[in-house]
Parts: structure tokens; C-alpha cells; sequence
């Protein structure tokens, strides 16, 4: 499987780069506390309005609270939350322009797919007819025109996740909020639905707030993904650089893989800086200012995908290692080769299997030559 | 491999449904006897059932009880529903436990001392014991059985689909009546043919809480057989025997047959997804 650090290409839409932009929803200083428990710890968060947004954690980190803050099922402790410049403390789900798509789906079982997507429209006390035209319409954008008469229990995983997520745009909210959408999916089917769901978000204009733990997730769909970790956002950012450009040890192996080296900052000019391993045993070069002194320590990030391997010692790379192979994972479009520097430091490097053989010219215990450029790896400091 | 059930298998069936059923088997075959005397088979005939319909008294107790069972089963049956949901659904509040444990005590109460207190609570406010003091009395124990069979439904229920509703704009107590109640509708009626069940057998606390002119069948039964047991006694027991296996057996039947289908669909759904 193939990473995909970047999502679909978009035509430059970043409001969150423009000062001037109204965000559509706003958390400010935003506090949830379950007990002793810190559920979401001062949060402040903006979200603009088209954007597909997602909240991206582990369990417990508070993600979920972020979202039921928002739908109206907990109420903060303390800080406020506005949607569309006005604050909702005190208006109760059933008042909110917020429609939600629970990670259960959550489908009524007594009633069949058509009266589901009708639920929230009967609310309205929209006119029978008017009910009857949309409902067509949903059953069509989820294309389950021939299960409009189903129960949910005489469908599969699959259709019940169309149908609850066309119940949740069935009333055209301002915001969609999505929870674990596809936990529940297969793979295949689940590839599938993301680009279904983006394409979605950007016919309708509607913005989506997605909570999701499935960083391949949040990458594929988000304009926007914060990092969340014990109730706070750890970083803010597209997925690139969320993947390219981690601001920290937690986020850069949150996502994806990487190899994290402790280090000294021993020397500092200009635009980029050098770095000391001693549990490697060798000195780093990296093209980018660090903000720490000399003599700090630091942490140097690489991805496997930018660590080349090769039998020959590069002439020309600044920054390389001599090692042996120990393992060898075959993942049929990438191999990744863990190898094993002064007989104990592990340092990853995953090649694309460009040729269709069955035999790899590189195997266990080969004495290899690790390297890599200057600009291929980030210097963290915390 | 042993094919069939061992001898002690098929024993000790045989022995544990014969001590259940041989009693009640006996007097359904006796509500047939020809004879007076309930003892000696005197052979097959169904003339205590014609005796039982001519019977006015017994009509009269098995109307009153049927009124009493109908009525205190619908009452327990709202109570305890509001019982369960609040145990279910409040969380943690001042009293919980103590209220939790109150809704349960009638389980396991005597019967005698319910009887008795409820008694004593009537004649201390002046209530005139009759027709109605039966029915609050059986509502009082009833509501408990209907709490906890509400209670095991509403602890499996997905609180998700409450908060699906009100975030499609549902408010709260429409809710309750568009969702949540039809999803638990089975464990109420079934709470409801419970309470309703234990009402038409009840013999000790309507005897304490009853008043002139409000004889219940167990009691009229009871006092019939304190003279001696007739052959009539047999066949109203036999009818309420039939009554209720025919309700238990329909339910049962009922909801056998909603699981089948529910499987089948489930199957059905998948193999047109593959």
C-alpha cells in the first residue's frame, strides 16, 4: 500500500492563510472537564467556512468531546464556541444548523431508509411533497434508489453508512460533522468512500469537521488537519506538511512512519545547521535554521522514503552510515529494509520495488551504505 | 460418539418436567371427570365446563380480576417505564441508589408484609377497601418487575439514536415517542404481560387490600376449596392454564419468528453487496 501523504490537488483555497477571513466555526479558549479528567484543555480553533477540517488523535485525546461541544451534546466548562459569529452555549442540538454523522450511524431500526433520510425533514414541518423530493434526491446521491423501502438491519455495513450519511445531508446543514465515518468499513470500500466524501463536500459547499484516529484518513480528505494529543492541538496544517513539516516528536510519529535520531546541535551558520549523533556515531548536516543553542538536544527526523540504500558508499552525500541489513519487510509495492547501525540503532529505509523480481538483490546481514540529502530530513525541539 | 441421550439424561428430564407439569396435567384431566367427587374418575365429560358458565359468583370474580389485572398492569407498566428510564438515563444523582434500591424492594418483600402494610396504610388514611385498593396495591408491586424488564432493554440501547434525533431536530420529548419508545416497545408489553400475569394470580395481597364486593378469582377459588374442591374449580383452573399457555406460546412464536426473518434479511443484504 502505497502512502498517500498528499491529498487530491485543490484549487488554491486557503482562507486560513488570508488575516482578514471570518472563520465559520470558533472555538475560543474552549475547556471540557469529565471529573479530574481534562477532556479538552483551552483550546482556541478556527474554522473557515467550505472547509473540510479534521480532527486527528488518538483515543482520549479529546477529539470526539470537540465535536459533541459542537453538535450540542456536552456543554464546555468554560470558553465559548461560535458557529457563524454567533455563540451556541445554550442552544440545544435540536436548534443547531449542525447535522452529525454518528460513528454507530445511529439509524432509527424501527423505520425504513426513506423514512430515516424523512426524519429531519418531518422535524421542519417541511411539506409532504417537498419531503418526498429530497428524500429521491439523497437516495440517489448515496445510489440506494433500490433500498428506499429497506430496514437498516436488512442492509450491509456499507449501505447503512450511505444512509446515514445521507440522513445527516438530507437537511442541508451548515456543517457537517462526521465521526469515524468509515471505522466501520472494509478497505477497499473505505478507499472508495473517502473520494466519494471529498467530491461530496465540494459539490454541496458544505463545510465538514471530521474526527477521525486513521491519519490515511484525514490526509486523503482534509483541506486542514489538527493533530490532537490530552485535550490540546499539538499543530495545525495541511496534510503535506503536516507530513513534511511535523513541529514535534509527537506529531511527526503520529503520522506515518519515521526515523527519530537524538542528537546535539554542535554548529549553527545561516541557513542550515549541523547536528552530532553519538549513539550513531556521526554528524548530520541539515538545511535549515534551528531555533536552539549549541550544545542543546535535538531530535532529527527522516522519513524511510527519503533514507537511500545501496552496497556502495556514496561519494558525494554529506550525510551517510554504513550498516547491515537485519529485516526485511515485503510489502509488495515497497520493501522496507531495518538496518542495523553499530549493531544495535535501527534506521528504516523503504525502496519501491520498481523491477517485477521475486528476488531482492539486497538481503539479510549485507553490509549496506545508508544516505541521504541535506534537505531530506527536519530537525525537531521538542 | 454416543448418538442418543444417555438413560439419565432422558431420567432426569422425565422426573424434573413431571414435578413442573404432573399436578396441573391431573387437574386438567380431572376438569373432565364425569363424577362429583374430584378423586374418582367417573369418565370423560365437559359438564363442569357448561356448571362454570352458570356460575355467577365465579363469572363475577374472574370479571373483577380481569378488570383489576388490566388496569394495574397498565399503571405499573407506565411507572415502571419511568422508573427504569431514570435509573437508565439520569446518571448519577442525590438518592440514586436509595431510589434504585426502593423501586426493587417489592422483589423481594413477603408478600404478607406488602399485604399488611398496604392494609394498614388504608385504614390510616380512611380509604374505603375495595376494587381500587386491589389495583394500587398490585400496581405497587407489578411496577418493579416492569422496571427491571425495561431496565435490561434501555441498558442496551444505543443512547446514539436519542442524539441522532435531536441533531435532526427532533426536541427532547418527541423524541422520546418517535424513538425511543417504539424501539422499547417489546420489553414494555412484555413488562405489561408480566404485571398483568401477576395480577391475575394474586391471592395474599388482594386478600389484605380487598373490600366488599371486590372478590378476585384466587380468592373465590380459595375460599371454594376451603369447603371442599369441585370439579368446577378444575375446569376455570384449566381455562386460566389454557389462557396463558396461549399467550406465552403466541409470544414466543412471535418473536422466534422476527429473529428468523431478521437473520434471513441479514443474509440477503450481504450476499447483494458482495
Amino acid at each position: 500500500m502505497a502512502k498517500k501523504p498528499i491529498g487530491p490537488v485543490r484549487r488554491a483555497f486557503a482562507p486560513w492563510e488570508d488575516g482578514n477571513a471570518t472563520p465559520f466555526i470558533e472555538f475560543r479558549n474552549v475547556t471540557k472537564r469529565f471529573g479530574d479528567f481534562t477532556a479538552v484543555d483551552d483550546l482556541s480553533l478556527k474554522i473557515y467556512e467550505r472547509e473540510f477540517f479534521a480532527l486527528l488523535g488518538g483515543s482520549g485525546c479529546g477529539k470526539t468531546t470537540m465535536m459533541r461541544m459542537l453538535a450540542g451534546f456536552e456543554t464546555p466548562n468554560s470558553g465559548e464556541i461560535f458557529l457563524d459569529g454567533q455563540p451556541l452555549r445554550g442552544v440545544p442540538p435540536h436548534r443547531r444548523p449542525v447535522n452529525m454523522m454518528f460513528q454507530s450511524y445511529a439509524l432509527f431500526p424501527h423505520m425504513t431508509v426513506e423514512a430515516n433520510i424523512a426524519f429531519g425533514l418531518k422535524q421542519e414541518g417541511m411539506a409532504r411533497a417537498a419531503i418526498t423530493e429530497r428524500v429521491a434526491q439523497m437516495l440517489k446521491l448515496v445510489k440506494l434508489e433500490d433500498f428506499a423501502r429497506r430496514k437498516p438491519h436488512q442492509l450491509s455495513g456499507g449501505q447503512r453508512q450511505r444512509v446515514a450519511l445521507a440522513r445527516s445531508l438530507a437537511k442541508k446543514p451548515k456543517v457537517l460533522l462526521l465521526d469515524e465515518p468509515l471505522g466501520a468499513l472494509d478497505r477497499k470500500l473505505r478507499e472508495e468512500t473517502q473520494f466519494e466524501l471529498t467530491d461530496l463536500q465540494q459539490d454541496l459547499g458544505m463545510t465538514f469537521v471530521i474526527v477521525t484516529h486513521d491519519q490515511e484518513e484525514a490526509m486523503t480528505m482534509a483541506d486542514r488537519i489538527a493533530v490532537m494529543d490530552k485535550g490540546r492541538i499539538i499543530q495545525i496544517a495541511s496534510p503535506a506538511e503536516i507530513y513534511e513539516l511535523p513541529n514535534s516528536r509527537f506529531v511527526a510519529d503520529f503520522i506515518g512512519d519515521i526515523n527519530l535520531l537524538e542528537c546535539k546541535l554542535t554548529g549553527r551558520n545561516g541557513d542550515s545547521s549541523t547536528l552530532r549523533s553519538e549513539i550513531f556515531d556521526c554528524d548530520i548536516e541539515v538545511a535549515q535554521p534551528v531555533e536552539a543553542s549549541v550544545g542543546d538536544t535535538v531530535w532529527f527526523a527522516i522519513r524511510p522514503e527519503k533514507v537511500r540504500i545501496g552496497f556502495d558508499a556514496p561519494a558525494t552525500a554529506v550525510n551517510r552510515l554504513a550498516g547491515e541489513v537485519w529485516d526485511i519487510g515485503y510489502l509488495g509495492d515497497v520493501s522496507i529494509y531495518h538496518t542495523h547501525i553499530r549493531d544495535e540503532e535501527t534506521i528504516r529505509a523503504t525502496v519501491a520495488n520498481h523491477s517485477r523480481v521475486v528476488e531482492r538483490p539486497m538481503s539479510w546481514e549485507d553490509k549496506v551504505w545508508l544516505s541521504w540529502d541535506r534537505d531530506a530530513g527536519i530537525v525537531l525541539t521538542r | 460418539m454416543r448418538n442418543g441421550p444417555s438413560w439419565f439424561n432422558v431420567t432426569s428430564v422425565a422426573l424434573g418436567l413431571g414435578f413442573l407439569y404432573l399436578p396441573i396435567v391431573l387437574l386438567v384431566i380431572y376438569s373432565f371427570n364425569d363424577s362429583r367427587l374430584v378423586t374418582v374418575w367417573g369418565g370423560f365429560s365437559t359438564r363442569w365446563y357448561g356448571e362454570m358458565l352458570n356460575n355467577q359468583q365465579l363469572l363475577d370474580a374472574a370479571w373483577v380480576t380481569l378488570r383489576v389485572a388490566f388496569l394495574s398492569a397498565s399503571i405499573a407498566t407506565f411507572l415502571g417505564t419511568l422508573a427504569a428510564l431514570v435509573l437508565v438515563r439520569s446518571g448519577r444523582f442525590l438518592g440514586r441508589t436509595l431510589f434504585s434500591g426502593m423501586v426493587y424492594a417489592p422483589l423481594v418483600m413477603p408478600e404478607v408484609i406488602l399485604g399488611l402494610s398496604l392494609l394498614l396504610l388504608f385504614v390510616a388514611v380512611d380509604q374505603a377497601r375495595g376494587f381500587w385498593t386491589i389495583i394500587i396495591a398490585h400496581t405497587t408491586f407489578a411496577m418493579c418487575y416492569v422496571a427491571v424488564v425495561v431496565q435490561s432493554r434501555l441498558t442496551g440501547f444505543d443512547a446514539s439514536l436519542e442524539e441522532a434525533a435531536q441533531d435532526l431536530g427532533c426536541p427532547p420529548l418527541r423524541t422520546f415517542f418517535s424513538v425511543t419508545l417504539p424501539i422499547i416497545l417489546p420489553s414494555v408489553i412484555a413488562g405489561w404481560m408480566l404485571a398483568f400475569t401477576l395480577s391475575l394470580d394474586d391471592l395474599v395481597v388482594a386478600s389484605f387490600t380487598t373490600g366488599p364486593g371486590a372478590t378476585t378469582l384466587p380468592m373465590k377459588i380459595y375460599s371454594q376449596v376451603r369447603l371442599g374442591v369441585t370439579p368446577e374449580i378444575n375446569a376455570i383452573s384449566t381455562v386460566l392454564v389454557g389462557l396463558v399457555a396461549v399467550v406465552v406460546i403466541a409470544v414466543s412464536l412471535m418473536t422466534k419468528r422476527q429473529e428468523v426473518r431478521r437473520q434471513r434479511d441479514i443474509r440477503l443484504a450481504e450476499a447483494q453487496q458482495a
